[in-house]
């Protein structure tokens, strides 16, 4: 049994508050995307038991996010509702009429820095943050989280390069290594291994971490140097869909949104877990 | 137009420490007053357009006002799903500078012809679209659009110089109208102004007179000017280093349609993609039916359909009638 600590406690209330969003509200507006959201439930509780815990979205000098697989948003608006940022009442919106809780990130709803759903582009996005943070003397750090598939864009490896040649050591950038995209596993559809050369070639801080521990990503992230050096990527090894076993590394739920039995079933594992 | 543009933005920068400069790892001599006068404020993205504009986006969003700098055809259209989702989508203040209008990079051929940027960027709402008629309205329309709170694609032409009558001003939303009345108005984007002032020239030692109207923004559009200008013309000819789609031509068109004004338009500007066909400058506005002697002959095409259906009294074809 591992020792628990305050950090870790919290995280895992906040992936667990995740969960349950991305199931009931992808169930309740009948959409799709429950597989990758459930994928960085762990990453974003991470993020937002630490270094994001006390992010006030009015503050120009606050850290920014930048969500580049803005297909998983539930799994964001999750941790913004956990966090206390987002009301049930606003949940309740998601996808509907007139929400600003679309099927990707925008910008509109407080508490979102940057629309997003074309992939390839965060990165570029949480450069353009960290150099401003540079240029402008201040410490607010730019994250980005990522999908393994939009690796498959070049104006990735753009941005890679500029922010190793500059060193730009504010920038965070964690991809969510689940090995699948919309059609196949990635080692099928374009591999990208070995990741973590790739990377390391492109000169950057290259992190690798099971995705789905909470305790190894905070560790993670707070072991990560801000004060000079070359950018930082987490290569967050996480399975697909974690926390629904039926689920889990299934291609399918990329797209598909759940029918009653499957919500019944998904929804009695996740409140078996948080007991 | 890009050593009045650098000079220009120099001189803002030197009052406004919001500007940034990036660059595409395009305009070799011709970036380095600002790059030797602020080094940390100047940033070669390399080969990157993508992530350049992307870059911009995130610069801009933390209050600073990033200027990209490349060839049109690149700042245009390379990253353009960036400027979509980015500075358009966020309403920042990123300015997208391209360089090269039409054929301006001549020799180089079709990738370097920037012949349907105008289009894509009228699509963008919100987006200010400039593009200078003469080197004496760069600065002043720097400085119009640099206090702009959402995004702006600026247009240079590669050539400098000054067009007879029009004076160094600028401002958005307005056109400039050179020559008196008439029943004949030539319409022109950006540094086509030159052909369509010698272009009137011709058509007046013909005995033909013709107004010249300088489209310098197109976004916001001079709506108003235009219908100024268009009111009691007859012909009006657009004039492009552009396709005939989508830009200055498309513009009038929407003018005369939304207004109901009785005015013919002819549309002079590229018709299709000139491959295989390159040369001077002059050369390629002749294939393009942009030099004045083309514009000139346009027109006189016209008057000629019309004083022969006037003879032969076909009124049927209201096509073909001014």
């Amino acid at each position: 049994m591992p020792m628990t600590d305050p950090l870790t406690d919290t995280a895992a209330r906040i992936a667990d508050s995740i969960r349950r969003t991305t199931i009931d509200q992808s169930k309740r507006a009948n959409v799709g995307h429950i597989g990758s959201a459930l994928s960085i439930a762990d990453i974003l509780a991470a993020l937002f038991a630490g270094p994001l815990a006390d992010v006030d979205p009015s503050d120009p000098d606050r850290h920014r996010l930048v969500l580049s697989k803005g297909h998983a948003v539930l799994a964001l608006y999750g941790a913004l509702h956990a966090c206390g940022r987002l009301t049930d009442a606003e949940l309740d919106t998601y996808c509907g009429d007139g929400s600003h809780l679309a099927g990707h990130p925008e910008h509109t709803l407080e508490g979102i820095d940057f629309s997003t759903g074309s992939l390839g582009q965060g990165l570029s996005l949480a450069a353009g943050c960290a150099l401003a943070a540079r240029l402008q003397g201040s410490e607010r750090i730019a994250f980005t989280v990522m999908s393994d598939a939009e690796l498959n864009e070049g104006s990735v490896w753009e941005a890679a390069m500029f922010a190793a040649h500059h060193q730009l050591s504010r920038l965070v950038a964690i991809v969510d290594v689940n090995g699948q995209q919309a059609l196949g596993y990635t080692r099928d559809v374009l591999d990208l291994e070995p990741l973590a050369a790739r990377w390391e070639s492109f000169g950057w801080d290259v992190h690798e971490v099971d995705g789905n521990d909470l305790r190894a990503l905070g560790d993670t992230l707070q072991s990560l140097r801000m004060d000079g050096g070359a950018p930082h990527v987490v290569l967050a090894r996480t399975v697909f869909g974690k926390g629904v076993t039926f689920m889990e590394n299934r291609i399918e739920w990329h797209y598909l949104p759940q029918t009653d039995a499957e919500y019944a079933l998904a929804a009695a594992e996740l409140e078996r877990g948080e007991k | 137009m890009r050593r009045e543009f650098i000079e220009a933005l120099v001189a803002v920068a030197e009052r406004d420490e919001r500007v940034v400069l990036l660059t595409g790892d395009l305009g070799f001599a011709a970036l380095e007053p600002f790059s030797e006068r602020f080094p940390d404020r100047f940033f070669n993205a390399g080969v990157a357009e993508q992530n350049m504009v992307g870059m911009a986006t995130g610069l801009a969003e933390a209050g600073l006002t990033p200027y990209v700098y490349s060839i049109s055809t690149f700042a245009s259209m390379r990253g353009y799903e960036f400027i979509r989702n980015g500075p358009v989508l966020h309403d920042l203040p990123v300015r997208i500078v391209g360089v090269g209008e039409g054929a301006d990079y001549s020799h180089n051929g079709i990738t370097h012809y920037a012949l349907e940027d105008v289009a894509l960027m009228r699509a963008q709402p919100g987006l200010t679209l400039v593009n200078p008629a003469s080197s004496g309205q760069v600065a002043p329309m720097l400085r119009a659009v640099q206090d702009l709170s959402g995004p702006a694609y600026i247009r240079l032409s590669k050539l400098s110089g000054s067009v007879p009558g029009l004076p160094d001003e600028f401002e958005l939303g307005r056109a400039h109208r050179i020559g008196a009345g008439g029943s004949i108005a030539i319409v022109a984007l950006g540094a086509m102004a030159s052909n369509a002032v010698a272009a009137a020239d011709l058509l007046a030692e013909r005995g033909v007179q013709a107004s010249v109207i300088v489209v310098s923004s197109i976004t916001p559009a001079p709506i108003e000017d235009l219908i100024a200008g268009l009111s009691g013309v007859s012909l009006a000819l657009s004039v492009e280093a552009h396709y005939v789609t989508g830009g200055v031509g498309s513009l009038v068109a929407e003018v005369i349609a939304e207004n109901g004004l009785g005015c013919r338009l002819i549309r002079a500007g590229a018709q299709a993609a000139p491959a295989g066909v390159s040369g001077s400058l002059a050369y390629m506005h002749e294939q393009l039916g942009i030099s004045p002697q083309r514009l000139a002959d346009r027109v006189l095409e016209a008057l000629q359909v019309r004083s022969e259906a006037a003879v032969l009294q076909v009124p049927n074809d209201a096509a073909v009638l001014l």
